[in-house]
């Protein structure tokens, strides 16, 4: 019988310091397998990657992504201008920059909130039968909720007190992170408490029930080890949804102030100009797929170095 | 002679309609034509515009509802139902300003068949000036004290005081006639509830309705009682909704899927790129739209107590410094502005008034862009850097300003020079949009509202309807300033506030001479301009729409519904 | 489970009840007005007056009321009027809408063809497409397909409607003149050849809508078949000698469903609520273009039924995925 699904797996060559005993802990095992998955290590390495090049590239490309030098407005790449200038000549490769920090780390933000709170309901609501009928009407409530007038209405009650305690810029960031994880993480919710139902019934639970495991071990050992695949897939879907959630809420007003640049907004900016200048679209779109991309294959390959069964072999 | 009211339209309305009969050179039989397709990006959601109000929905109707007079493309009234223009020179309009009498065209049918007469347009006032009514063109309809019909062809209009501006009851797209058989079950608190009448209303334009979908498309098919035989050379329209700017204008520049696209705000090396396909010509033309910066006369500070920001118990530490608003003013390069935004479909300018030539004045005073005149004027007003951190300060206080404006392309993109230009005479500047449902909503709940003003500087555009600028300037008095004790309504945006200016305005009321109104118009305009700078101006918009190559009679008319003339379109080979 | 299921529904009207408290106080305390749209020639004290014209002026709470007793109760007479002929509802207001002061739900059903078309279309074409490249991806993990799939699908799900729809639009409308770039929505189809129109107008739509419900759908199917592979059952069930078709069909297949039914019941009442940035790239007009015109005009009344009708669709999948919970894994009871 053979086992097509584990096939490539199976040629990888034993790590000969698995030899070594105990003292190594299991996440040197966890990084082990995840460094045998390729397309995880190309992600990694990418993702690695952009943030350096968002975090330290100012550093090196100095140009200010907000100046304005009219007279190298829709320029094409060049020396000056490696990614072309905008219809303000404004630097591309300078708003990518500065973009990318902004989209990244509201991405990933907004994508762990979002999680953390689907998480934490949808394992209660599956695990807790009491409190099941409750949590998910409270989901389908949220569910519900028009999205737009929500977002006015959470903007216009929180704006000025989070400007007025942490200055305008870092103010509407915890804003719009606040505002895209608590409006997306219901459909995690919900899937993690289908797949909390059908665990809880599995035998290896019934078996740690048996032997007397408290709910939160139970929980930490055995269920959420076990819905970590949708969490994975959650987190990549996460991560895209909520960089271009970000760039529909600076498109209607509710986001960044539009001399903040985001991956997002690059690339609704320029969609007007699709046709003259195509290079203009390209990069926002292919930082952004990219990063997304880059994300999915992390999860692969982190689901896979996480499931023992995987990694013992 | 102070009554030559002979207002400037009368005399050129008579001088114009050769010119619309010249549009008969290509005649034939109604409908030859076959289908004209129109597409508006914002979709009409009622076809009754005393019911809305909204630009779109105006438009809509205007195609099948007419008034008696119209304004043309340069602003010259035009009589459609009526048979001449009535003026004091005429005998239409009383010597005393306070009655004016419409003559209306004889043997005009309804689409139904029936005849018009004067009862329809008395029922008209009626319907609008019913008090449950909510009729969104009331205003039209202030001062009017008694609408009679004198007989079947004559309507009397009497004002409760002199009108130097009696053009504004059953004038332009925004008061047509609405048909007295159809609507007369429909006055008051009823109005809502005609649903059948308010999307199908009946008319003597050019079509009627066959279907009405709401905010999606309408179809109309030619009134086969138009007063002109040969018109309309469309058999039928179709006026589609929806969707963004760019699309429109591609759906008419591009595929050529439709023929008149209204309104393309869009950059214009877009447009220009759209054109470049040859499926159809971009036309722009100029009304009295000012893009403009208000500058708050009073302190929007959060740290004030709420009920007491931008009101005047507090005035602005900035601005309220004359020098300070001048020099942000002449910090601005408006035709850099222009060439960026509006191309061809803009003109710098420094006026609030900027149309027609009699009401508009020649201060230049803002141009050319004078960043070192800015730095003095701030100097002089003690605004100095003397941190060194490139911002000005005086008193251990930033010269920090919040900017405003709601989303829009165009407006980001002025939002950005324009911080540019300011940070460069050292002022720090912070930028917030604002989703337009909001921002130019009245909501007294919310803080984002123009009127509330809640920053130090906004930016927007406003025009007025028609050519008499009596009623726009008459917004700036002490008495229309947006507080909490008006739920923040009123249109007095910046807070200006002075007696002489509103002395002066009462002056414009009581004078009927022409060109008396304008001197003092032109008074007004510099004012708030160039004498006060509380309002900044900045570009003069045009109106760009578009159409195809093979659709003729074309007239871009921005002091009427856009679609004024459409029963003189024709498709050309 | 037929008790748990009325239990369900039954407890569902106060749940939905208490979601159209929730959504009115929410658009009650959202800013906007909507004399948004009316030009700014028009004074304030007009505008005050129309307020005053739409109901505005009476305290929210009978606001509430009268709402609840329209939709409840007047719009349920009209349908029985419509059908039978009848007059019980004649004289009695209607959900109105203020942008078009025309009934609301008479909007909603004049919507419904285009929106079924185009978002209907493309969540059937959507899951079908997701279904077996979710199931064939994980039975040949880290194969050539596998790559490919997930690529493409990541790189679909990333790429906004509002670009892709325009990025179409520029290839096969202009460039090419394939495919209208404007929806007909009073095509009527009545024979092969307005079929064909009906096909040409829906194709690029679809194809945007299907892209994103194809990556979303086919990850999930992907990832809990992956986790069901290696399970013991499924050696257990190779060990007796079952076809590989049964055991990836039937065995490993069904024990995945769980989280695909989730997102899948999850995505049919936004079928419903239409698909906002699409409809309007391609002007057609459905549900979603009709939300957002209504909350750009702050038409409450249209906006609070619409979401209304949202929330019961949303109520009733989720039970419906509930119920499929206990199908597809019978130890799975909630009684």
């Amino acid at each position: 019988m053979t086992e097509p699904v584990r096939a490539n797996t199976a040629v990888v060559p034993p790590q000969p310091v698995r030899v070594a005993p105990a003292p190594r802990s299991q996440w040197w095992g966890v990084w082990d397998q995840f460094r045998t998955h390729k397309g995880a290590l190309a992600g990694l390495g990418f993702f690695v990657f952009i943030l350096l090049a968002v975090t330290l590239g100012p550093l090196l490309w100095t140009i200010d992504p907000t100046f304005i030098d009219i007279r190298a407005r829709n320029q094409g790449p060049s020396l000056a201008h490696p990614f072309g200038t905008d219809q303000l000549g404004r630097d591309t490769l300078a708003r990518m920059i500065s973009g990318g920090r902004t989209s990244v780390s509201v991405g990933l933000m907004a994508m762990v909130l979002s999680l953390i709170l689907g998480t934490l309901v949808g394992v209660l609501a599956g695990y807790f039968k009491r409190l099941d009928g409750l949590l998910m009407r409270f989901t389908d409530l949220f569910l519900a909720l028009p999205l737009l007038p929500l977002l006015l209405v959470i903007i216009l009650l929180f704006r000025d007190p989070l400007r007025a305690a942490f200055g305008p810029e870092t103010g509407i960031f915890i804003l719009i992170v606040g505002v895209i994880g608590i409006t997306s993480w219901m459909q995690t919710a919900r899937i993690v408490r289908g797949d909390v139902l059908a665990l809880k019934e599995r035998e290896f639970v019934l078996a740690a029930r048996s032997i007397g495991t408290p709910n939160r071990r139970m929980i930490t050992r055995h269920i959420l080890p076990n819905v970590l695949s949708p969490i994975m897939v959650s987190a990549t879907l996460g991560i895209a949804n909520a960089i271009i959630t970000e760039s529909a809420l600076s498109f209607l007003g509710l986001g960044f102030p539009s001399d903040f640049p985001t991956w997002g907004r690059l690339l609704f900016d320029s969609t007007d100009y699709l046709q003259q200048y195509p290079e203009r679209v390209m990069w926002p779109g292919l930082a952004i797929s990219l990063t997304v991309l880059s994300v999915n294959y992390i999860g692969d390959g982190l689901r896979d170095a996480l499931d023992p069964r995987i990694r013992g072999r | 002679m102070k009554l030559k009211t002979a207002l400037l339209g009368a005399a050129a309305a008579v001088a114009l309609t050769p010119v619309m009969a010249t549009a008969d050179a290509h005649t034939g039989e109604r409908g030859r034509d076959g289908e004209v397709k129109v597409i508006y990006w914002q979709a009409v959601s009622i076809l009754n515009p005393f019911l809305s109000g909204g630009t779109k929905d105006v438009e809509g109707a205007s195609l099948i509802l007419e008034p008696l007079g119209r304004y043309d493309q340069d602003g010259n009234l035009v009589p459609f139902l009526a048979t001449e223009i009535p003026t004091v020179a005429n005998g239409g309009v009383s010597e005393d300003l306070t009655t004016i009498t419409w003559k209306l065209k004889e043997g005009i049918l309804w689409s139904d068949g029936t005849p018009f007469t004067s009862a329809d347009v008395v029922f008209t006032a009626e319907y609008c000036m019913h008090p449950e009514g909510g009729c969104a063109q009331l205003a039209k309809f202030e001062g009017v004290e008694n609408v009679e019909a004198i007989d079947d062809l004559t309507v009397k209009v009497t004002f409760n005081e002199p009108k130097p501006n009696p053009y504004l009851p059953f004038m332009g797209g925004q008061s047509p006639i609405l048909q007295a058989a159809q609507f007369a079950e429909c006055t008051g608190a009823r109005a809502p509830e005609c649903t059948d009448e308010n999307f199908n209303p009946i008319g003597t334009g050019p079509f009627t309705v066959t279907e009405f979908r709401p905010n999606d498309v309408i179809t109309m098919a030619a009134n086969p009682n138009y007063r002109d035989a040969s018109k309309p050379a469309f058999a039928t329209l179709t006026l589609k909704g929806g969707g963004d700017a760019a699309a429109a204008g591609r759906a008419v520049l591009e595929t050529g899927e439709y023929d008149y696209a209204w309104n393309l705000q869009l950059a214009p090396e877009v447009i220009a790129n759209m054109a470049a396909a040859g499926k159809g010509v971009p036309v722009s033309a100029f009304g009295t739209l000012v893009e403009r910066l208000e500058m708050n006369m009073t302190d929007p500070s959060p740290d004030l107590p709420e009920g007491e920001r931008s009101t005047a118990k507090h005035p602005h530490p900035i601005l309220s410094d004359i020098r300070v608003r001048e020099a942000l003013s002449i910090a601005i390069d408006r035709d850099l502005l222009v060439e960026i935004g509006y191309g061809q479909a803009g003109r710098a300018t420094c006026n609030l008034v900027p149309a027609p030539a009699m009401y508009a004045s020649d201060n230049t005073s803002c141009m050319p862009q004078d960043l070192d005149r800015a730095r003095a004027l701030l100097d002089e007003a003690g605004w100095s850097d003397t941190n060194g951190d490139g911002v000005r300060d005086k008193d251990g206080k930033k010269l920090a300003l919040l900017y405003q404006t709601s989303v829009n392309a165009v407006r980001q993109d002025f939002q950005a020079l324009i911080k540019q230009w300011w940070e460069e005479i050292g002022v720090e500047v912070e930028l917030r949009q604002i989703d337009a449902s909001v921002y130019f909503g009245g909501d007294p709940g919310s803080p984002d509202t123009f009127q509330r003003f809640y920053a130090d500087v906004e930016m927007y555009a406003n025009n007025f309807d028609g050519t008499d600028p009596e009623a726009y300037l008459a917004a700036y008095t002490c008495d229309k300033i947006p507080s909490p004790e008006t739920q923040w309504q009123g249109e007095n945006i910046n807070r200006f506030c002075d007696p002489a200016y509103e002395e002066l305005l009462a002056e414009l009321g009581r004078t009927g001479d022409l060109d008396e109104r304008g001197r003092i118009a032109k008074a007004l305009n510099d004012m708030l301009t160039k004498d006060s700078h509380v309002i900044v101006g900045l570009v003069d918009r045009g109106r760009v729409s578009a159409h195809s190559n093979t659709l003729g009679g074309v007239i871009l008319n921005t002091w009427d519904s856009e679609l004024w003339n459409a029963a003189d379109w024709y498709r050309t080979e | 489970m037929l008790t748990f299921t009325i239990r369900r529904l039954i407890l569902s009207v106060p749940t939905l009840l208490f979601i159209a408290l929730v959504i009115f106080l929410l658009l009650e305390l959202a800013p906007g007005d909507p004399m948004a749209q009316v030009p700014m020639t028009v004074p304030p004290e007009v505008k005050e007056k129309m307020r005053l014209a739409l109901g505005l002026g009476e305290p929210g709470h009978i606001r509430f009321w009268k709402w609840l007793v329209q939709f409840f109760w007047i719009e349920p007479l009209n349908l029985f009027d419509h059908y039978f002929g009848t007059t019980f509802a004649e004289g009695k207001l209607r959900v109105i809408s203020w942008q078009t002061r025309s009934p609301v739900m008479d909007i909603v059903v004049q919507r419904l063809p285009q929106t079924l078309w185009v978002v209907g279309m493309a969540y059937i074409v959507g899951v079908l497409i997701a279904l077996p490249i979710g199931i064939y991806s994980a039975y040949r993990q880290y194969s050539l397909f596998d790559q490919a799939g997930t690529f493409v699908s990541m790189i679909g799900y990333s790429v906004p409607p509002f670009f892709s729809g325009v990025l179409l639009i520029v290839i096969f409308s202009v460039q090419l003149g394939w495919f209208p770039s404007i929806y007909d929505t009073t095509h009527v189809v009545n024979d092969w050849a307005s079929f064909k129109v009906q096909l040409r107008q829906m194709i690029m739509p679809v194809m945007v809508l299907a892209l994103q419900t194809t990556a979303q759908i086919s990850r999930y199917m992907r990832a809990s078949m992956l986790d069901n592979l290696n399970q013991d059952y499924v050696r257990t069930a190779r060990s007796k000698g079952m076809s590989e078709m049964v055991v990836v069909m039937v065995h490993v297949l069904r024990n995945s469903m769980i989280p695909v039914v989730t997102v899948i019941a999850l995505g049919v009442p936004s079928i419903f609520g239409g698909a906002i940035i699409t409809e309007q790239v391609f002007k057609v007009n459905g549900i979603g273009q009709l939300l957002i015109t209504a909350i750009q005009a702050n038409d409450l009344p249209m906006v609070q039924t619409l979401t209304f009708i949202f929330a019961i669709l949303i109520v009733v999948f989720n039970l419906i995925a509930d119920i499929l919970y206990g199908v597809l894994d019978p130890r799975i009871r909630y009684d």
